[in-house]
Order: structure tokens, then sequence, then C-alpha cells
């Protein structure tokens, strides 16, 4: 008794000590975005003031540049382009991995972890080593500037990770209520509807929404393999950029404009995210 | 209710994939209207340079309306937009018909058989006025007697200085200074104002960043990349001489975080009004000169100090070329034709002010009256420096391949960059010249050896 009331404080104490800190993390990954946000409501030449200035009047020009104020230029496009391959991909992630994580899991297919190894191996080539064979096929078939062809490769860029997660989100699953539901007379399908969908749901939930934020911010394929009909948004925002003149503001108001669907997305699934990504750390 | 849910069970996923394989076949993308295969619609990759950024807003009021010929632009990063010229160009991909080369990759272009020649366009297209474009300009767009490039605007590189600051501490800018006059100035105009530094000079690594200025002062102190005959001169005593009179300059008087800067932040440096004087592009004076730029009015232009050339300014312009493999290519030279016309510059003029007019390439511009009225701050000095400028000629020696800043083979790119961030490095105070120009010398010896046999 004695003892646990001299450590009371000390608990506490560190306890308190640790929620700063953690609130300091917090703070510390939050000031780049909250910088951006700041930039992106400044004029041009106050945004490249060093050091930078806090106070400076505020501005919506840099928003008014992203919706072709200068230009001419909508942004709506790109942005269709960004959406519809990170969707379809993200949709035809889903429909191969869920299956290809239940032979790996559930019902485990011989030499099963030589399989996950192979997936991940995939994930060790630089892609832009890929690149100029990717770029030769895409010419010669025809694909080139087409979304179709950045659904393909968002889809097996993407492949290998959601396998991973979608398996050890489904190992998760006791296989008590699986056998018990099949000895109550549940066929596979009626097991995997109304038993393992329920339980992985929060699962596949984080695994879209990572394979749709990767498929989004993807550059590197996109500036090389689209041209004016394809053009994604991460392509679209490095336009601002000039080397000859100032376009700081321009920029983070393009950033702020081109990251909100992400954050919308994830604030959305918040919950099931959080419940999905501490799955496998409750384990 | 048990049937309707076996039937949304399955028709739910055959329809979630037809639905994607109809996407997928279906949905190409949703920019512009076609690969270029459209007889009224042309491909334009371009650099984002605020000149184009104007030019983007005018096309379609303008231009479109004109012919009926659709532009779709595609805009990026100067150094984004290289690499997918030249892997457009280079495959004959034909997605783009026309790109924004300079005067450095045209001639390669050209011998690679990337290009389509203009020459048949400009006989036939009389309102264009070829001969009304600069003849250095020109040159330096032509290869084996063929045009294959046209300028949508020029530039040469001059000094920018305070005029009231050097009022202020009775300094004078001499009419055509030396670098050690300027040298001087800038030791004399550090500390003119609170944290304001005596000059600004690029020390960005990039083989279009420092290199440039810094190749210009090479020239003129007599040293060379290669001498006629294809020997590595970067180790030689005069380079050395100019690459550490410009490290010094810029290590005691020049701006802070020299090694990070380009034009982008000298820019910034000047209009902020950090630095007393700034060598860079005549296509600046643009910007300081504006309407909402802070310093305008208070600046003065003098030209590209020298030492032992008579000039040493640089020549560089963006300019539009026509891709071989382009079935687009009459459209093509219509817009081209458009954007760097006399018209065009007048629109400009009107629309979005005198300033800001893709100026430097046309002799005509200096004899606008009100273009000269506008821009009288700098007009005068950019057409003057545009003249004195020689690619062929620009040191004390003959040299092997054409260019100021650079020099005009396909290799400089890579060579030039490498070098820069030595140097980049030794205005750091990370290494020293000699071990920066040691290294440099290897690299440019590589090369030589390439074409030492032809």
């Amino acid at each position: 008794m004695a003892t646990t009331t001299a450590d009371a404080p000390v608990v506490r104490r560190r306890r308190g000590a640790l929620g700063l800190l953690a609130w300091l993390c917090g703070v510390l990954f939050f000031l780049p975005v909250a910088w951006m946000v700041l930039t992106s409501l400044h004029s041009e030449s106050d945004a490249a003031t060093n050091p930078p200035s806090l106070g400076a009047p505020l501005t919506l020009q840099g928003y008014r540049e992203f919706f072709g104020a200068s230009t001419g230029v909508s942004p709506w496009p790109p942005l269709i382009n960004s959406f519809s391959a990170s969707l379809m991909s993200t949709l035809l992630v889903l429909v191969l991995s869920i299956p290809a994580a239940y032979a790996l899991s559930i019902k485990p297919v011989r030499k099963w972890s030589d399989a996950m190894f192979f997936f991940l191996s995939t994930k060790m080539l630089p892609a832009v080593a890929g690149l100029l064979p990717i770029y030769l096929i895409a010419k010669n078939s025809g694909l080139l500037d087409n979304v179709a062809l950045l659904v393909i490769l968002y889809t097996s860029m993407n492949l290998p990770i959601a396998v991973w997660m979608m398996r050890s989100f489904l190992a998760e699953v006791p296989v008590e209520i699986l056998e018990a539901a099949s000895i109550d007379g549940a066929g596979l399908p009626t097991v995997l509807a109304r038993i393992v969908a329920p339980v992985v749901a929060p699962g596949i939930a984080a695994t879209s929404l990572i394979c749709f934020i990767f498929s989004w911010n993807e550059l590197l394929f996109a500036r090389v393999l689209t041209g004016v009909v394809a053009g994604t948004a991460p392509v679209f925002l490095t336009g601002f950029v000039t080397s000859q003149g100032l376009f700081l503001a321009k920029v983070c108001a393009a950033a702020v404009c081109v990251s909100l669907p992400v954050l919308i997305a994830g604030f959305a699934a918040q919950d099931k995210l959080v419940q999905g990504l501490s799955l496998g750390a409750v384990k | 209710m048990n049937s309707r849910r076996t039937l949304l069970r399955r028709t739910v996923p055959l329809g979630a994939l037809a639905m994607s394989c109809a996407l997928l076949t279906a949905c190409a993308g949703a920019g512009g209207s076609g690969g270029g295969s459209g007889s009224h619609s042309i491909n334009v990759l371009m650099v984002n340079n605020p000149q184009m950024a104007d030019l983007q807003k005018l096309t379609a009021d303008n231009f479109t309306k004109e012919t009926g010929i659709k532009v779709n632009f595609t805009v990026l990063p100067e150094n984004d937009v290289r690499d997918k010229i030249t892997q457009d160009f280079s495959s004959q991909a034909g997605q783009y018909d026309v790109a924004t080369i300079s005067n450095y990759e045209t001639p390669i272009y050209a011998k690679n058989g990337w290009l389509a020649p203009l020459t048949s366009y400009t006989k036939k297209d009389t309102a264009f006025d070829q001969a009304d474009i600069l003849p250095a300009m020109q040159e330096s767009l032509t290869a084996s007697g063929q045009i294959y490039a046209e300028p949508f605007y020029g530039e040469s590189s001059f000094l920018m200085y305070r005029k009231d600051v050097f009022e202020k501490k009775g300094l004078t800018m001499p009419a055509h200074p030396t670098w050690q006059q300027v040298a001087d100035l800038a030791a004399k105009a550090d500390g003119a104002e609170s944290g304001m530094k005596g000059i600004c000079l690029r020390g960005l690594p990039g083989w279009g960043e420092v290199m440039a200025p810094l190749t210009t002062v090479v020239n003129t102190m007599g040293g060379t990349w290669f001498d006629k005959d294809w020997n590595a001169q970067v180790d030689s005593a005069a380079f050395t001489k100019a690459t550490r009179f410009y490290v010094d300059l810029v290590r005691k008087h020049g701006e802070a975080g020299a090694p990070q800067s380009g034009f982008a932040e000298c820019l910034n440096n000047m209009t902020q009004g950090k630095v007393a004087m700034w060598y860079d592009a005549t296509s600046a004076a643009g910007s300081l000169e504006s309407g909402d730029s802070p310093v305008a009015g208070k600046i003065g232009y003098a030209p590209a100090p020298v030492d032992r050339t008579k000039s040493s300014g640089w020549l560089y312009t963006w300019a539009w070329g026509v891709q071989k493999a382009s079935k687009n290519q009459d459209d093509a030279w219509k817009f081209i034709s458009w954007a760097s016309s006399k018209k065009y510059e007048e629109l400009v003029g009107e629309k979005l002010g005198w300033s800001r007019v893709p100026a430097g390439k046309r002799t005509s511009t200096y004899e606008n009256a009100k273009y000269v009225a506008a821009a009288s701050a700098f007009a005068d000095a950019t057409a003057n420096a545009l003249k004195a400028a020689d690619p062929e000629n620009p040191g004390v020696q003959p040299r092997p391949a054409p260019g100021i800043q650079f020099v005009g083979i396909p290799e400089f790119t890579d060579l030039g960059t490498q070098v820069s961030q030595q140097i980049s490095s030794a205005i750091a105070g990370k290494t020293s010249v000699e071990d920066a120009l040691k290294a440099g010398q290897e690299l440019a010896e590589k090369v030589a050896a390439k074409y030492a046999d032809q």
C-alpha cells in the first residue's frame, strides 16, 4: 500500500511526460502541413522571404492560380484522371489480393511463405529500373498517355503490399469460428460473406486507403507515361514549378488542393483505419 | 429475400468487374481531345516560365478562335521538360507536335534527325518575317543550312544594380565594367543597408544554374572547357583563375545561402533588397520592373562584366521545335508562326502589359515605340547584350563546338552538372577550387576522348 502511494506520482509524472512528448511529436509532424497551408495563403513575394514572415497579409491568389486564373487551365481533368486511376486500381487490387491472402492464411497453400516472399521481392527492384522497358511496351502497344496503363501499373505496384496486409488481417480471424460455422452447415461463400468479411472489414478499409494514397501520390510513372490526355494531379502539381520566377505560394495552394481528397478519405475512414492498422499490433 | 440477396451477391461483383473492364477500355483520360491524331488539334510540351503561362492564357481566345486549331499544353518544370522532350523526340513517339527547346538542344536534335526543318514554312509564310529575327538567334537555331526552331523569347546576360544604393554610397557603375571593378563595387556596397550583400551570383548546382554565369567569367578571363583540338582545359590556369575569382567574390560579398541560390533565389534577393547587384539573365528585368515589384524603377543595367574579351554576355533562347514524327506539321507551324509573331507581342503588350512581352528575338521589338517606352529601363541594355553575344567565338581562343555558357555537345548537360556540384561545394567551403577543378578535368578528359579521334 505504502509503495503504491509512493509510486503513483512517479507514474503520473512519467505519463505526463510521455503525453507531452506525444504532443510534441504530433506538432512536429503537423508543422510542415501547417506551413504549407500558411504559405499557400501568402502572396508570392511574401512566401519567398527568408526568414519567413508570419504576419504577412493573407490572400487567396495561390488558389485562384490553381484554378487557372493566369493560365486559364482547369485542374479538373488531371484530378479526374488521378481519381479514376487510383479508384480503379484500388478496386482491382482488392479483387485480386483478398482471394490471394485467403489462400495464404486461412487455407494456406503449400510453400505459402515462399509465395509471400516472392510477392515482397517484386518491391525490391527500384521502380525506375523498370521504367524504360515499360515505356517501350506502352509505346508499341499504343497505351502511352492512357489511364488504363496507369490502372495496370498501380495495380501491380500495390498488389504485393495489399496481399501482405490482407494476409495479416485474415490471419487474425480465429479458425474456431470458421470451423463452428462450417459445422453449422455454412458453405464457403456464406463463411466468407457473413463471418470473415465483418471481422476483416477494418483491414479492407485500411488496405484500400493505403493503395488509394499510393496511387494518388505516384509521380514517376505518371510523369513519364502520360501526356496531354491522361496527366495526373501530381504531374499537374509539378507544372507550377518554374526556374524563372516565384512559385512557392502557387505550389503550396496546389498541394493543399491535391492532398484534400486523400485527407477527406482518411478522415472518413478514420475509425476503421485505426482499427485496421492496430489489428496486427494488439495480437 | 434470400433469392434477392443471392442475386445481389452474384450481380454486384459481376457488375463491378464489367464496369472496371468498360472503364479500362473506354476511359483513356479526362484531359485533351486525343493523342494528336485529330486534324485540328496539336499537342505542345513546354517549360513553365512566366512567358509560357501568358501564352497558355491567350491561346484559346485568340489563336484557336482565328484558326480553329485546338492547342493542348503540357507544362513542366525545366529539368522535367527536358527529360520528357528527349524521351518523346528520341523515340519519335509523336505524342507532342511542338516542344520548347533551346539553342543548346536544337543543333543536337537536328543532327539526330528528331526535328522537322522549318525553312520551307518560313519562305511561304511571309507575314512571319524571318528577316526580322535577330541574326544571332537565327544562327543558333540553324543546322546544316536549315532552320530547325523559331525563338519564342531570347535572353543574354547583364549586370543589374541598385541605382539608389549606389548613389547613397557615392558609387559609380562604369559604362563597361570589368569583373575587377565589379568585385571592388561589391565590397563597397556590402552592408550599404542592413543585411544587404554586395552581389548575387548563382551557386546552385546544375549546368544551367551556376555553370551558366561562371562559364561567361571563364570565357572572358581567357579560359575554355576544351581547346580546338578537344583537349580538356578545366584545370588550366585561366579556368582556375576565373573560378577562384567567382568563388571568392560570392563567398566574400555574395548572398546568404549562395550554394543553394539559382535564378529564382537571386530574383527574390534582388526584389527583397537583400543584394545591391545581380549578374544574370536579361529576362530578369521584366520581373524586376513589373508593377508589383518593390524595386521597380530603382535598377540600373550595365553590360556583362568583362576581363580579356570585349563582351561576355551569354545567348539563350526558348524556341519552338517541331517533332519529325508529328502528323500535324502544318498546324504546328501555324501555332509557331502565331506565338513568335510581332502580332503576339502586340497582344501581350495590350492585354498583359509591355514589360511582359516575350522579347529578345525580333529587331522590330526594339523599334516598337510602345515597348521601348514601357521597357525603357532595360530595352536598350537587352538589345545591346543580344547583339554583342557571339556563340561561335565567345572567348580568346578558337572552340571546337559553339556555345557561350555551354559547350554544344550532348555530353555537356552531364559534364556541366557534375562539375557544377564540385563548384557549388567549393562555394560552400567544403572543397577547394583546385580540388573541384581537378575532379572536373578528369570528367572533361573522358568526354574529350570521344571527340579527339574524330
